[in-house]
């Protein structure tokens, strides 16, 4: 049984240290897919994560791979993008390493347009360290944390990236892997700051503390509150606190910063500076 | 009753469904959400594709798969 995936992945590892059900398998398949889909070298790919139970893909993926501290996977990208451009960097978080303690990597990532594709497993909670709360828990859920539900508002990651100047922003979900495929190239393939947030599930932290304690049970929920773009922007203010928009929000285009860095080592070096 | 191989072939004359039993870890995704219900669990919780013949090949218990341990593909007819 060779598919595509036996082309990408470090056999060996496998099966996966992940829980039954768990949707960073789903997610580790649609990035390996779309890079297929590119017919992209695996030497010029470099596979960077933080901490959590999503970094684990970066020891699965049969790329150039870096595992680095908690939070920190996106300035270790932007010094690997820096010192060669032609490397295609992608960037996998997790929704707690990514906007709780990389939020601020996260939104200068964005702001500076550095050309990475950040993809962000969002299950909506910390799921190795036993179940807190991340700033991505919608309110009113159960933590380990929030045994009397949660009363944060969570953060819109996508809003957040569009407004901090990212030049790709979309989400998908592991119960639409043919979408969330997609939407993964369409980043991988953009020039800029991609980000794709991905609504995955955690059936043994997150289901178990807010009564979904199968995966199936955690995918039918994901179905029921994931909506298309279109059906979203029809919806009124209150049925949009329960639903999460999916699919494309942002492609623009704009100069990224490895283009604006080559330019002001031209300008330096025509005033004389260091050859 | 006789033991299942770590990687068990089913196939018809149109499709070929490939489990690879020990990467399997019984979650019961690919058993859910087949649209046609090609897929049935064994005492394991692991899916054996007992109603094969129904597969429309759509390929989705592939793609949901966290574990890469189930794989359809399509089966080329023989001219004769």
């Amino acid at each position: 049984m060779k598919t595509v995936i036996n082309n990408y992945i470090r056999e060996g590892m496998f099966p996966n240290i992940w829980c039954p059900g768990c949707g960073n398998g789903i997610v580790l398949g649609a990035i390996i897919r779309a890079i297929d889909d590119l017919n992209w070298d695996k030497d010029k790919i470099v596979a960077v994560s933080g901490i959590g139970c999503s970094s684990r893909i970066t020891g699965y993926v049969d790329f150039c791979t870096m595992n680095t501290t908690h939070g920190r996977a996106l300035p270790f990208a932007t010094g690997i993008k820096m010192a060669n451009p032609d490397l295609k960097v992608i960037v996998v978080m997790g929704d707690g390493d990514c906007s709780a303690i990389g939020g601020n990597h996260f939104i200068h990532a964005a702001r500076r347009n550095i050309d990475l594709t950040a993809i962000i497993i969002n299950n909506m909670i910390y799921g190795m360290t036993g179940g807190q709360y991340s700033p991505l828990t919608p309110t009113g859920k159960f933590g380990s944390t929030a045994p009397y539900g949660n009363i944060d508002q969570s953060f819109d990651l996508c809003e957040l990236a569009i407004a901090a100047g990212a030049s790709y922003v979309a989400r998908g979900t592991v119960y639409n892997p043919r979408q969330s495929t997609s939407l993964i190239k369409n980043a991988l393939d953009k020039k800029g700051f991609s980000v794709v947030e991905i609504i995955s599930d955690c059936p043994v932290s997150y289901g178990k503390m807010n009564k979904m304690k199968s995966p199936v049970d955690m995918l039918k929920w994901i179905k029921d509150i994931t909506v298309s773009k279109k059906v979203w922007e029809g919806l009124s203010p209150d049925e949009k606190k329960e639903k999460y928009a999916i699919g494309e929000f942002l492609s623009k285009d704009r100069p990224d910063y490895t283009e604006l860095y080559e330019e002001i080592i031209k300008k330096a070096q025509e005033r004389g500076g260091n050859k | 009753m006789k033991q299942k191989k770590l990687l068990e072939v089913y196939q018809n004359n149109s499709v070929k469904i490939s489990v690879r039993r020990e990467w399997c870890k019984s979650c019961g995704i690919c058993i859910e959400f087949c649209p046609k219900d090609v897929l049935v669990p064994d005492d394991q919780q692991k899916p054996i594709p007992e109603n094969i013949d129904a597969c429309i090949k759509c390929g989705l218990c592939e793609l949901r798969c966290p574990d890469f341990a189930i794989t359809v593909e399509g089966v080329e007819e023989k001219d004769e």
